[in-house]
């Protein structure tokens, strides 16, 4: 084994507390991928432009990528296997691109899922342009995103009559 | 009675998996092994003086580095050439590592298995490499040119000249009322797909059995190909194709060296390694495609009918050829779209450069055919001033005209035979979509506005479906569920549920009791791959024929224990009843009887134990049967089948930055009776999407001296959901092919091939100068326009 110096850290992903000793330079994407075995998040360009890797960091969208998963420690991380719901049915952005058509290949899709949870927690109504603004830094190659639009309206949708139903 | 699932918007089975994260793609498996990074060339010619690796030796962590010298066998030859054609006289493939010569940047020199990619990538920069630089050919121009050359026994970069007519077209142009002659350019694009390559592999010593997991569009290819070059027999291999995070054509091109150096790798480990590529090898390490440079001379009448077409066209084709022809064939070929030109001529050159080497992307020479044949149409309605559409209308294949024989050869080897169309519905229907006839009113109130708007048509047929085979495997279990395998491999087209679906109406069996596994050698060792628009034809009619003979022998096992006449049986749901009656047996209990049994494993399977069941006088399985209720059937096509289809695009150019802006995308598709309307459109939809990137934004950006200036995604613009149209108007014809059970053709490509054509059109019709170059960047269209204006009128 190499003798790179490690650092052990404490990741708190999707409510559940990992240790994991990683060197400095160990990216978050990889972290979560390799050291904790959530294999969800995928790995697009690793640099920062395509968003496939996007986890929440305390409820914000954050390219995995571009964060070191020594700088991470402390945070809360979601990641796509977050999204469901607790008696692990889907959570409502997950059941909505899969209504609607939103995924082909799904590499691209952990990316989407986690940056509309965090978008229509802000914005719970959005309209159709406001809705393609929410996905605008993220790429699919299958989809043509005309699906993806229809998602993020429809996971608004089914969040706020989860909303709704809670009150 | 079961709904019918043909022609359902089913939701898709994948979907779960996928939302969950839990699907699996290449990198997710086997989380302990090795990783192995690759040393390429910084150069894209250049030769090798000498490589020194001592250094990497003192790295902690780095198992093995290879260069060409420790390959042997097989494994120390050049990669093999997939598809030969007799006019591809100097065909030239890379070896799995470089020997002596590096051709484009990006070129395997040496492999570094280490713990982990970070480790194995510090190992790479100790590598030491001494280059004598070559001059590098970079562009048709200077292909053609033959000053330099890319491989010195290759004179004038030529590997291969082809040629093919249909009637005398020199001497029909020369006898033409009118004639145009036109050069048409497309430039260098890719399919980037969101997941690269990569590979697995895992030697396990007790079985002496290579188990490989790949990104690619052909298990079986790679099968074959593994075995060959590592000497192992064909039995000892097994390919698996997980999750495939998009293919787009890249992914068909097998083997890549990373595909053979890493089972390698584990069979000499005795570990798993794992190879996953990085977004920047994968722009210069991977495919590209589209480049051309394209001459027409096309002769008309007043009518603007094609009574002569000549085309000449020059393909680069980067620096090796491990594809063969088949790009250019395609472009050659299926240029004449719905079109019958009175008499055709086409020749064509593939040339090295000294660049990434070029295969299929979606639509794999058509877009260019496509941008080649509609331009041409635009420009005799311009010439006669006549309507685009009745010049192409003028042109057609007419529906009482199939099959239709364009009296070429096409990529397969085959006729260039249309089964079926009807492309004069058809324009009815795209001119209707996108309001054809009441453009002008729109381009008057745009115009009152200070707007500037365009209108561009483009039509295409796309051969689909090509041969030689695909099987398939349906096995009904004692459950009653039915698991279904077929050898070619997924990447996003819902597979999964269309091949379900198709077997859930031929069985009668639940749509939820089907699971399909596509692209494992140990479920279908017998497939193609992935390619051509060719997985629901070719695996859809297998799988049809397949759950038919499984069908067929549980109806004859349910009349023999209901003692009723085949004829009286039906199956709905899995059960199998006698027409009319109380009747019925499920088909898990058919299954169970199927399989006559000495020892009972359950209750169920009591019932079909020796004393239980049977004529004691004759041999427990007959004669010319076999046990177990399984079908397996394989569909092999004398020839393609042609889906069609129309784009129609509005566009704004702004007046002042000459952005060009979508106002409105309209489609017109035909692809014989749809499985799942939902999937179809899906595929459209993204392929307009790279309709779109073809057309105004993507390409490759080398340099002279052969660097891709643009090998990342911040500098390679694909399109993001702001560059797509806000809304794609989608109306479908159903004429089936008559060529496979299920009247059906391929989808895939369909929704890219229009679209620098249409984008063209739109944009000339806008600008009033003509586009004969794409794709087209508002910083080029406002060139054009100070050019434009500045010629003398």
């Amino acid at each position: 084994m190499s003798t790179e110096q490690t650092h052990e850290i404490r990741l708190n992903v999707n409510g559940v507390e990992h240790q994991a000793a990683v060197p400095a330079r160990r990216l978050l994407s990889d972290a979560l991928r390799h050291d904790l075995g959530l294999t969800g998040t995928h790995v697009g360009c690793e640099h920062g432009v395509c968003g496939a890797c996007t986890v929440l960091v305390d409820g914000q969208p954050m390219r995995s990528c571009l964060m070191f998963a020594v700088s991470a420690a402390g945070h809360e991380i979601t990641t796509v296997e977050g999204l469901s719901r607790p008696d692990g049915e889907l959570g409502p952005v997950q059941q909505a691109f899969r209504e609607c058509h939103g995924l082909q290949c799904g590499f691209c899709t952990p990316g989407f899922l986690t940056t509309i949870t965090a978008g229509i927690a802000e914005n719970p109504d959005p309209t159709e342009d406001e809705a393609r603004d929410m996905v605008a830094g993220n790429l699919c190659r299958c989809t043509g995103y005309q699906n993806i639009v229809k998602a993020v309206c429809r996971a608004a949708e089914l969040a706020r009559s989860d909303e709704d139903g809670a009150a | 009675m079961t709904t019918r699932m043909m022609g359902a918007k089913v939701q898709r089975v994948e979907d779960d998996r996928l939302v969950r994260g839990t699907g699996r793609y290449v990198d997710d498996v086997a989380p302990d092994a090795l990783h192995a990074a690759v040393l390429r060339s910084p150069h894209a010619h250049a030769r090798i003086v000498s490589i020194d690796v001592d250094a990497v030796l003192d790295v902690e962590g780095v198992h093995a580095v290879w260069t060409h010298e420790d390959l042997e066998g097989a494994m120390a030859d050049p990669l093999p050439l997939l598809i030969p054609h007799p006019t591809l006289t100097h065909g030239r493939t890379q070896y799995a590592l470089a020997k002596d010569e590096v051709n484009y940047v990006g070129e395997a020199i040496a492999f570094v298995v280490a713990d982990d990619r970070y480790v194995a990538e510090d190992a790479l920069a100790r590598i030491v490499v001494e280059y004598e630089l070559l001059p590098a050919v970079v562009g048709i121009e200077a292909a053609r040119s033959g000053a330099n050359l890319v491989h010195d026994d290759v004179p004038g970069n030529v590997a291969a000249r082809m040629e093919q007519s249909n009637g005398d077209a020199a001497a029909a142009i020369a006898a033409a009322p009118h004639t145009l002659s036109l050069d048409l350019h497309i430039e260098r694009s890719a399919c980037m797909p969101m997941e690269g390559r990569g590979t697995v592999a895992r030697w396990d010593p007790d079985q002496g059995r290579l188990q490989v997991w790949t990104s690619t569009q052909t298990s079986t290819g790679v099968r074959a190909a593994v075995a060959a070059k590592l000497g192992l027999d064909l039995g000892q291999v097994d390919v698996i194709t997980p999750d495939v995070g998009g293919g787009f054509g890249v992914k068909i091109v097998h083997p890549w060296p990373e595909e053979l150096l890493v089972p390698l790798a584990a069979q000499r480990l005795g570990t798993a390694v794992k190879f996953t590529e990085d977004r920047r090898e994968h722009f210069i390490s991977s495919a590209h495609e589209r480049a051309q440079v394209h001459h027409v001379e096309v002769g008309f009448d007043d009518e603007g009918r094609v009574l002569g077409l000549d085309v000449r066209f020059w393909h680069d084709h980067g620096a090796y050829t491990p594809y063969g022809l088949i790009v250019p064939i395609i472009t050659s070929t299926q240029l004449l779209g719905p079109y019958k030109p009175g008499a055709y001529h086409v020749q064509f050159d593939s040339l090295y450069t000294n660049t990434v080497i070029v295969t299929p992307y979606r639509g794999a020479g058509r877009p260019q055919g496509c941008f080649v044949m509609e331009r041409t149409m635009d420009a005799i309605a311009a010439e006669l001033g006549l309507d685009r559409a009745d010049v192409r209308a003028a042109n057609f294949i007419q529906p009482d005209e199939f099959p239709y024989d364009q009296g070429l050869i096409f990529q397969d080897g085959r006729e260039l035979k249309y089964d079926s169309g009807d492309y004069p519905a058809m324009l009815d229907k795209i001119k209707e979509l996108v309001d054809w006839d009441g453009f002008e009113s729109f381009r008057a109130e745009k115009a009152a506005e200070g707007k500037r708007v365009g209108l561009g048509l483009a039509c295409y047929v796309e051969g689909t479906g090509v041969g030689p085979y695909e099987g398939a495997h349906v096995h009904i279990e004692t459950s009653g569920k039915v698991k279904v395998a077929t050898g070619l491999t997924s990447q996003g087209q819902g597979h999964q549920t269309a091949f379900a679906q198709i077997v859930a109406d031929e069985l009668g069996v639940r749509f939820e009791d089907v699971e399909i596994t596509t692209g494992d050698t140990r479920r279908m060792p017998y497939a193609v791959g992935t390619f051509a628009s060719r997985a629901a034809v070719m695996s859809g009619s297998a799988i049809h024929l397949a759950a038919k003979r499984a069908k067929e022998k549980a109806l004859r096992i349910a009349a023999d224990a209901l003692e009723a006449d085949v004829d009286d049986l039906e199956i709905v749901d899995g059960v199998v009843s006698v027409k009319g009656t109380d009747s019925s047996i499920p088909l898990g209990t058919v299954a169970v009887l199927s399989n006559p049994l000495r020892y009972a494993f359950d209750e169920a399977s009591k019932a079909a134990t020796q004393f239980n069941v049977g004529d004691p006088t004759k041999p427990p399985v007959a004669e010319d049967d076999e046990p177990g209720l399984e079908g397996k059937d394989f569909y092999s096509p004398p020839r393609s089948t042609f889906a069609s289809g129309m784009h129609a695009v509005i566009v704004e150019t702004d007046v002042e930055t000459a952005e060009i802006r979508i106002l409105k995308y309209a489609v017109v598709h035909d692809c014989g009776h749809l499985i799942n309307p939902m999937i179809v459109e899906g595929q459209i939809h993204g392929g307009v999407a790279q309709g779109v990137g073809g057309a105004l934004y993507e390409r490759m950006a080398y340099d002279e001296s052969g660097q891709l200036l643009n090998a990342s995604f911040m500098d390679f613009l694909m399109p993001y959901v702001t560059e797509v149209p806000t809304s794609i108007e989608i109306d479908h014809l159903e004429t089936p092919s008559p060529l496979n059970p299920l009247g059906i053709k391929g989808a895939g490509e369909a929704g890219v091939i229009p679209g620098s054509a249409a984008f063209a059109a739109a944009i000339e019709d806008a600008e009033r100068l003509p586009i004969t170059a794409m794709p087209i960047s508002p910083s080029e269209l406002f060139a054009l326009r100070q050019a434009h204006a500045q010629e003398p009128k």
